[in-house]
């Protein structure tokens, strides 16, 4: 059967066809197609912005996804989009066009939860069967193991995500949003070498950025107006490179000491990192130190996986749909808070 | 807690003292390895915290978390200690090194112990709310226990059956399960192990939070026993002076979940 996503919760809308065969042979992605919404540097995006893009973009991409597919309307199976979580706006605008969609080709519709797309995607492509899942982005920080018919949250960020306080520094340092402020951060840590002290707010499983953003924001304010700095212990002048590479070594320090709590607590040595921050190199490499450590290994995946996309809505709602579940046309709403546990996982063990 | 052990691990040099007993590795947890040896003497038991280097971590931010984390440890033992709380006496420490000496509790976890006494209930037959005496008092225990741990003003942070103990009696410890040892399976002094994620902590809402983790713990790993938790709460209730304005909270805890609601 073949199914068509639409994802659109936060600066990407993706539109993607995913084919899935009768003998439970590995998933076929037909097209996986994304349009970014970049704002200027030291600027966010705002919903009312995104969801304009996201507006003008939606038909061209739709089009552009089954003609490299190669699939005609009669060929789809289900239209799948996203139903939350995410951005209010955005979100609304994807379900009106996946509402359309359904309407006008009279397919049924499947509504989606963006944190499973990006965990059956991941489980898909690296074939990973039961990992500890870091789901890491923009709007979500969550570690997240399954057991009876759930994803279960054991840990979380308290307040802002790790993709969020990336951005916001971004923004802070006024650097490029393209194509992402949190690659552009990491391009900068690669030249870094002085370690800052930054608060390391790990809690259990849980974690807290916001107070990090805060220092880290500080410093960067000392250093503009003075930088002529030096590091007490090495005497190196200190650089931005430097913020760069204290703020991704401290968060991303406490990424993985999360999830190796988790590991320990379920009994797993298999992790997988999904969602944009999943593509930082940094992060994997660091992951992988930890997962050999415990005779382990970590799968992650690249940025046309990691970062939102269609496909990961297409696969999630498929897998649903054969399943037997979908979303009758007056239920197709969208939620901008969507907890992955609310999610009745009824196609696994 | 434990996992199966898969690989080599680092032996803390301490240990690797040709003088010192051979050491036994007990548990391994995510962040630290406990290990039993003795103390001083070759008939003294110890047991040895020890945080081996991550080397994921940046070797400078690793050295300040051990350290911190280490240090942190051995001064909320002692304080608790001071005070009356039943934790494990601190021997020794070395925070450069990354391990923490401490008593050696004879006895077993709680989960380990309120599952055989749930199951040696079961298989007697014996209905749940008959005869429940004895877990009754375990339950007050574990509640005055954890009064006077927050009473003093610490927060455990990480409060489950696996981090309360029993401690063996002297003279009970060897037929214990030997013969019709079962009725006191749930004897024994509790006693607060593993302090690593604790803090100083006055506010009603961390106090909360602790008694709300050990009611999931409760009600995921013994949902036979979860009925009685009110016993540990009512023992909680007259344990100290703030006690009622932290019952009051729980309320609101419970009612949130621990956790928020996720947004984006």
């Amino acid at each position: 059967m073949i199914a068509l996503g639409l994802e659109g919760s936060a600066n990407k809308i993706g539109v993607g066809v995913i084919s899935h065969h009768a003998n439970g042979k590995a998933a076929s992605v037909l097209s996986n197609i994304r349009h970014t919404y970049v704002s200027p540097p030291g600027e966010g995006f705002l919903p009312k912005d995104v969801a304009k893009h996201h507006r003008i973009w939606v038909v061209t991409l739709v089009k552009e996804a089954m003609a490299v597919a190669g699939v005609t309307i009669a060929d789809i199976g289900c239209i799948c989009y996203t139903k939350g979580p995410g951005m209010g706006a955005p979100l609304q605008s994807v379900a009106v066009a996946a509402r359309m969609l359904s309407l006008l080709w009279d397919k049924d519709l499947v509504g989606v939860n963006h944190c499973v797309g990006h965990i059956e995607m991941g489980r898909e492509i690296t074939g990973a069967h039961n990992p500890v899942v870091l789901y890491v982005s923009g709007g979500n920080t969550q570690v997240i193991a399954y057991a009876e018919q759930r994803y279960r949250i054991f840990g979380e960020a308290l307040d802002i995500a790790v993709g969020n306080c990336l951005d916001r520094f971004a923004r802070t340092l006024q650097i490029s949003n393209d194509p992402a402020p949190g690659y552009n951060i990491e391009q900068l840590a690669k030249k870094g070498k002085v370690l800052l002290d930054l608060p390391y707010a790990v809690k259990g499983m849980d974690c807290s950025f916001a107070g990090i953003l805060t220092t880290i924001d500080i410093l960067a304010a000392e250093l503009k107006a003075n930088p002529e700095q030096r590091d007490p212990l090495s005497g190196e002048l200190i650089t931005t490179a430097d913020l760069c590479f204290s703020l991704q070594e401290t968060v991303y320090a406490m990424l993985v000491e999360i999830t190796e709590r988790a590991m320990a607590h379920v009994g797993s040595n298999q992790v997988l990192i999904v969602g944009g921050v999943g593509c930082n190199e940094r992060l994997q490499e660091m992951m992988d130190l930890m997962a050999r450590d415990r005779g382990g290994s970590v799968f992650a995946t690249d940025e046309r996986y990691c970062i939102d996309n269609g496909i990961m809505i297409a696969h999630a709602g498929l897998i649903a749909y054969e399943a037997g579940f979908k979303t009758p046309l007056e239920e197709s709403t969208c939620t901008q808070r969507f907890r992955t546990d609310e999610v009745l996982v009824s196609w696994r063990d | 807690m434990t996992s199966i052990l898969q690989y080599p691990l680092p032996l803390p040099p301490i240990l690797a003292h040709p003088s010192s007993t051979a050491p036994l590795l007990i548990t391994q947890g995510a962040e630290a390895l406990l290990y039993k040896s003795t103390y001083l003497l070759p008939s003294l038991p110890c047991a040895l915290k020890y945080r081996p280097r991550k080397p994921y971590r940046h070797p400078t931010l690793d050295t300040r978390l051990t350290k911190h984390r280490i240090l942190s440890e051995a001064r909320l033992l002692l304080k608790c200690r001071k005070e009356g709380v039943p934790v494990p006496s601190v021997y020794a420490v070395d925070e450069g090194q990354g391990w923490l000496m401490l008593e050696w509790i004879e006895g077993e976890v709680v989960r380990v112990r309120l599952n055989e006494w749930l199951r040696w209930r079961r298989e007697k037959g014996t209905a749940e709310g008959e005869e429940e005496g004895e877990l009754r008092g375990l339950m007050e225990r574990i509640g005055e226990a954890v009064g006077m741990m927050h009473g003093v003003g610490v927060v455990h942070g990480d409060l489950t059956t696996s981090n309360l103990m029993l401690k063996s009696r002297e003279h009970a410890e060897v037929n214990d399960h030997a013969e019709g040892g079962e009725e006191n399976l749930l004897a024994g002094e509790v006693i607060i192990i593993d302090l690593g994620l604790a803090s100083v902590s006055r506010f009603e809402e961390d106090r909360a939070v602790d008694l709300y983790v050990l009611e999931r713990a409760f009600g995921s790993t013994h949902p036979r026993a979860e009925g009685l938790f009110e016993v540990v709460l009512e023992a909680y209730g007259k344990s100290f002076k703030g006690a009622p304005i932290v019952l009051k909270r729980l309320e609101d805890v419970r009612m949130r979940g621990r956790k928020r609601s996720m947004l984006g």
